[in-house]
Order: C-alpha cells, then sequence, then structure tokens
C-alpha cells in the first residue's frame, strides 16, 4: 500500500521546521503548554460557535480517546487481550451518576454539582479501578485466550448484575443526570489520560509492562515484579475506563445495562486496533477516525453498524498495525527518550551506508 | 418430583443445543487454536436458512410430509452453513494464520459482528418462526408430560454426537484432525492436508451447528442477535468442558441446560442465569482453566 505524499508541502514546511529548531529550548518548551491551554481555551468557548451536534460528537470522540487509551495500555503496552473494558466503564457510569443524581442532592449540595463532578468522575473512576483487580487476580494464573474469556465474562457479570438491582432500574436503566459533561471538561481530562499514560509509559514502570508483552517469564527474571505491574497496568485502565464512562452518563444522560455490553467493548478494541497498538498517537487518531466516520454514515441507518464489523477484519487481514502501530508522535516521546531514538536511528543509517559503500562496486541496493 | 424430571427433559433439550453448538468451537480452537467468535453467528444464519428453507417447502403447494421437510431442511441448512464456515475460515482467517493469534481473535469477533448486523439490515429485526414440521404431540407418562419435538431433539442430537465422535475417533478424517491438532507442522510432513483438513473441520463445526439450529427453531423464535446469547452459552459450555475436547463440549453443554433450566428454580428470577453461568465460568478458569476434561498445558521455557 502506497503512503499517501504531502511532499507538495515541503517547501513551505522545511523552513518553518528549522526556524523553530533554530530557537532555543527554552523557548521551545513552552510550545506544548500554550498550544494545550490555547485548545482549551478553544473548548471553553466552543459552545459560542459550535452547534449543538457538533458539540456532542467532539465529546463523543473525547470519551473515545480515554477509553481507547486506556485499555491500549492492557491489549497494547501489556500485550494481554482484555474485551470487558465496556464492564469498567459501566461501573463508573453508574457510581458516577448516583453520586449526581442522589448522594450529592441528598447533602444539599446540589448547587455546587457542576464543580462536584469531577470528584463524582473521580470516585467512579477509583470504584471500576477497584473492580479491575477482578481481572488482574486471575490474570497472574491464566494468560492469552483464557484471560480473554474472563475479561468477556466480567462484562457479562457487570451487565447482568446491573439488571437484576431493581433499585438503580434493573433493566429499564438510570436517568435524571443533568448534562455536566462539556467539550471543555472532556478536553481537559483527555489531556490529563493521555499525559498520565504517557508518562506511565515510559517510566521504567512502563519498560516493565513491554517486557511482560515480550516475554512474561523472561521479564520476571531480570526482577521484573510482573505481579505489581499487571495489577497496576489493570487497576489504570480500569480507571480511566471509569472516568469514560463518568463522562458518558453525563452526556447521554440515560444509562442502562445494555450500553455496555460486549458491543461497546468491540468498538473500543475496533478503535485500538484501528489506531494501533502500543501508540498514545494511534490511539487519539484510532478514535477520532471511528467516531467521526460513524457518525458520517449516519444516513445509512443500520448498515453503518455493518461497516465497522468489516473494517475491522480488513484492517486486521491487510494493515494488522493499525494507522500508527507501536510507532508514536514525536511530541508524545520525552525529550532524552526522542534524542536516544534520534541517535539510535543516524547510527543505523551510517551503518547502512557504509554497507553500501563497501558493496558499491557491484550496483544497485535492494533498499 | 414430576416437575423435576420434567425440568430435567427441558435441560436436556436445551442442554442438546448447547452441546452442538459447542463442538464447533471446540473442534476449531482444537485445530488451530482460534476461539471462533463468529460460531454464535454462524449458528444463527443457519436457523435462518433453515426458516426460509423450511418454509419454502412446507407451503401448501408442495405437500411433503413433515418428516421429509424436516430432513431436507437440515440437509439444506447444514450445507449452506458449511459452505459458509468454510469461505469464513478461506478469506477471513487464513490470510492470518501466521499473524499473532490476537488478530485471528479480533477477526472473529469482526466477523461475528458483521453477521449480526448484515442479517439485521437485510432481513430485519422481527423474530420468526419455523414452520411446523411435526404436529406437536404431549404424552404423558407417570404423571410426566413431554412431547415429540422435545424426544426429537434429544435424540437427534445424541445421534449427531454420536456420529461426530465416530468420524473424529474412527475414521482417517478424524485421524487427520487429530493429527493437526496434536502438531500443525508434522502433520504435512506426513501427508497430511493441513488446509483442507482445517476446512473440512470448520465445515463439520458449522453444519452440527446447523443441526442445532433447526432443531433450536422448532422450539424457540428467531431473530438476528439470538447468535450472541446462545453462542455465548455455547461457548461456555466448550470451556467448562474443556475447550479442544469434543467430549467436554457435550458435557458441558449439557452442565450449562441445567444451569439454565435451574437458575429460576433455586434463585428468585431467571434474569440471574447470566450472572450465574458467567460466574461459574470464571471460577471454573480461576481454578481449573483447562476445564473439567481437559488436561493443563505445561508452558515450556
Amino acid at each position: 500500500m502506497k503512503r499517501p505524499s504531502f511532499s507538495f508541502l515541503t517547501p513551505v514546511l522545511t523552513p518553518v521546521r528549522v526556524a523553530y529548531a533554530s530557537l532555543p529550548f527554552s523557548v521551545r518548551r513552552w510550545t506544548m503548554p500554550i498550544l494545550l491551554v490555547l485548545f482549551f481555551v478553544v473548548a471553553l468557548l466552543s459552545p459560542s460557535f459550535i452547534n449543538l451536534y457538533w458539540q456532542q460528537v467532539l465529546i463523543y470522540v473525547g470519551i473515545n480517546i480515554i477509553l481507547t487509551a486506556s485499555l491500549n495500555l492492557v491489549n497494547g503496552y501489556m500485550g494481554e487481550f482484555s474485551v470487558g473494558h465496556a464492564g469498567f466503564m459501566a461501573v463508573g457510569a453508574y457510581v458516577a451518576s448516583i453520586l449526581t443524581v442522589w448522594v450529592f442532592p441528598r447533602w444539599g449540595l446540589e448547587a455546587y454539582i457542576a464543580y462536584l463532578f469531577p470528584i463524582a468522575l473521580l470516585v467512579g473512576g477509583l470504584a471500576a479501578g477497584l473492580t479491575g483487580l477482578v481481572i488482574a487476580f486471575p490474570s497472574f494464573r491464566t494468560r492469552g485466550d483464557y484471560l480473554a474469556i474472563v475479561t468477556l465474562a466480567w462484562n457479562m457479570i457487570v451487565k447482568s448484575v446491573l439488571e437484576n438491582i431493581d433499585a438503580i432500574g434493573g433493566p429499564r436503566g438510570f436517568m435524571g443526570m443533568q448534562k455536566l459533561t462539556s467539550v471543555a471538561w472532556v478536553y481537559v481530562w483527555v489531556v490529563f489520560t493521555i499525559y498520565l499514560l504517557r508518562n506511565l509509559v515510559y517510566s521504567n514502570f512502563g519498560r516493565g509492562t513491554l517486557s511482560i508483552r515480550e516475554d512474561e517469564i523472561a521479564s520476571s527474571l531480570v526482577s521484573v515484579d510482573t505481579r505489581k505491574v499487571k495489577i497496576t497496568v489493570f487497576v489504570v485502565a480500569a480507571f480511566f475506563a471509569g472516568i469514560a464512562g463518568g463522562l458518558f452518563a453525563h452526556i447521554i444522560q440515560f444509562i442502562n445495562p445494555r450500553s455496555f455490553s460486549i458491543l461497546k467493548s468491540t468498538d473500543v478494541l475496533v478503535m485500538v486496533y484501528l489506531g494501533g497498538i502500543s501508540s498514545l498517537g494511534g490511539s487519539i487518531l484510532g478514535a477520532t477516525v471511528y467516531t467521526v466516520l460513524l457518525e458520517l454514515l449516519r444516513p445509512l441507518q443500520v448498515w453503518r453498524w455493518v461497516v465497522g464489523p468489516l473494517l475491522l477484519v480488513l484492517l486486521m487481514i491487510f494493515r494488522p498495525r493499525g494507522i500508527m502501530g507501536m510507532q508514536e508522535w514525536p511530541f508524545l516521546i520525552p525529550r532524552e527518550e526522542r534524542a536516544e531514538r534520534v541517535a539510535a536511528l543516524m547510527e543505523r543509517i551510517r551503518g547502512r551506508r557504509e554497507a553500501f559503500a563497501a558493496t558499491a562496486p557491484v550496483g544497485g541496493s535492494s533498499d | 418430583m414430576q416437575t423435576l424430571i420434567q425440568q430435567v427433559l427441558n435441560a436436556l433439550q436445551l442442554g442438546s443445543v448447547y452441546a452442538l453448538i459447542a463442538l464447533g468451537y471446540t473442534m476449531v480452537y482444537g485445530i488451530i487454536r482460534l476461539i471462533n467468535f463468529a460460531h454464535g453467528d454462524i449458528f444463527m444464519v443457519s436457523t435462518y436458512v433453515a426458516f426460509f428453507i423450511g418454509t419454502a417447502l412446507m407451503s401448501h403447494a408442495l405437500r411433503l410430509p413433515g418428516i421429509v421437510a424436516f430432513g431436507l431442511t437440515m440437509a439444506a441448512a447444514m450445507m449452506v452453513t458449511a459452505l459458509l464456515a468454510v469461505l469464513i475460515e478461506r478469506f477471513a482467517y487464513k490470510p492470518l494464520r501466521q499473524a499473532p493469534r490476537v488478530s485471528a481473535v479480533i477477526t472473529a469477533l469482526g466477523v461475528g459482528l458483521f453477521l449480526e448486523n448484515f442479517t439485521l439490515a437485510t432481513i430485519g429485526p422481527d423474530p420468526r418462526f419455523l414452520p411446523r414440521f411435526f404436529s406437536v404431540q404431549t404424552f404423558t407418562v407417570g404423571g410426566v408430560a413431554f412431547s415429540n419435538i422435545q424426544i426429537i431433539i434429544i435424540a437427534v442430537s445424541a445421534a449427531v454426537m454420536l456420529l461426530l465422535d465416530t468420524i473424529v475417533r474412527r475414521t482417517m478424517v478424524g485421524m487427520a484432525m487429530r493429527a493437526v491438532s496434536w502438531d500443525k507442522s508434522t502433520a504435512p510432513l506426513m501427508g497430511v492436508p493441513v488446509d483442507s483438513i482445517i476446512s473440512i473441520t470448520f465445515a463439520i463445526g458449522a453444519s452440527i451447528a446447523a443441526v442445532g439450529g433447526t432443531l433450536f427453531g422448532m422450539v424457540y423464535t428467531v431473530d438476528p442477535y439470538m447468535g450472541i446469547r446462545i453462542g455465548w452459552w455455547a461457548f461456555i459450555s466448550a470451556v467448562v468442558g474443556g475447550i479442544g475436547n469434543i467430549r467436554g463440549a457435550m458435557v458441558g453443554g449439557y452442565i450449562l441446560g441445567f444451569v439454565e433450566i435451574f437458575t429460576p428454580v433455586i434463585l428468585p428470577a431467571s434474569t440471574y442465569r447470566d450472572f450465574v453461568a458467567f460466574s461459574m465460568l470464571l471460577l471454573l478458569l480461576i481454578f481449573r482453566p483447562y476445564g473439567i476434561l481437559g488436561r493443563p498445558v505445561a508452558q515450556k521455557v
């Protein structure tokens, strides 16, 4: 497959790049914070210039980014295969909703509900994180297919339990949430999620996670505490799924157990593998592309649900790495690591050049 | 006591269907180590095939006797479904045989969802009924009432399972299947055509699911999403029995049949049945991950 060429942009981009690179680091380090604040302001003001429908799409994009990035931590970076992400989302959604609908008003805090919303989300996330232990402990004993079945069973159990608790509506669902989720809130949570996951992935702990993916036994031999890593990864992923669930509940304002079925989990899986495993940038792209694509396909009605699965199958066959599997946007890689990678790349290029020079008289390279 | 026997009969009836579908899961897993999540939806397609062909055959113009129409419907469903499964294997799974196993599992999930939504988009969501091949007769023996349909379901399933067991244990094809399952790289050296054997496995698994589908359609309604629930339950059956183990799948199917029928008897509501089944699965996977009849696999370092 040929990559799309953007070479016509080179005359414009190169001078900009050169000029930017010539700035001292003390200036360049502020680029990202300034951009983030700028985007935040735009997100804050967005209700005044984007219509409700596209605001909602943006919010779904954000929620899906959180879900995708957090599942990528388990499925991509740790190499396990979890298919029950919607289960954690459900826990977060229900806990956060119960807090904002029942608990806070009962404490007479109804007037401050907009400020308490992040607390509700955090509590929902923590509850979901706790239930992440349900998956973490079986993962000590089983791996691969069987762990996938465990996560699946977990998703089904959550759905079944929610259907049987009549106090929170059972199969009829739970409603009464205010529309507290806004573009700005989602933006903040997305930035927080990506920032935290990036720091996690590139930390010492993150190396442990990657080593489990490559070979669990070997990594335990080089003193990676595999149990601790697994617990942390599952809990963190579940926590963010719970946050996403809370945000989801407060935009759609009505949740029922069916919204968190295996279909939802499959959607997240599609986004992870569309974006590419072990790539936060890929998760952002995957979630965005898939969400917007489904919105654009809305005129197709039921047929649009045929597109997602078909896309997934074709993707797995023709481009199993997704859009940018195992690759990362440079700005999501910490600076030291980036420098190391550039050095390694230069080394490789030099090696190749020397090898080419040695064989040059024969002519023609296979490169 | 009479209700108990009655419930046991119901459980056997449902368990037979689960066991038939579980066989497909377990055979495919045994041979290429793939959890074929699309199998439940292949079963769903088979009931639709049975519905369309059965309705055509039972139309008044033909005046076929019920047993002939039933046999033809089942045979047609088996053939169409086997073809579908072979096509799915050929186009969706075969290109991924060298890829990481997760890719194939995700593809299977995708194929399943595709079948569901495609059926929904083309045929529509309304539940449908298979035509009555036999007039329902109810017998009462010692206070226990049972119908001829129930007997047919239990008997046909048992016969098919016996046949499959014989095929796998006594024929050359069965031996080849076991050989591929045992060692996929050595089997071709002994002259076993691995690709054909895998296709045959998919075909057999799907046609058994079609037997289950036709029988299931005689009692319950048919809708595009039925494959999800029945498929999952059959899948749990396969895992409970020890996935990859054919006799295990049969045992697991009946166990799940009993769980489904007896959950409402013991617990307050039938809505707890998913909870019970999946909790059972979870506990089993934690304490005996290789199932009731499976053998533990030691990992080589």
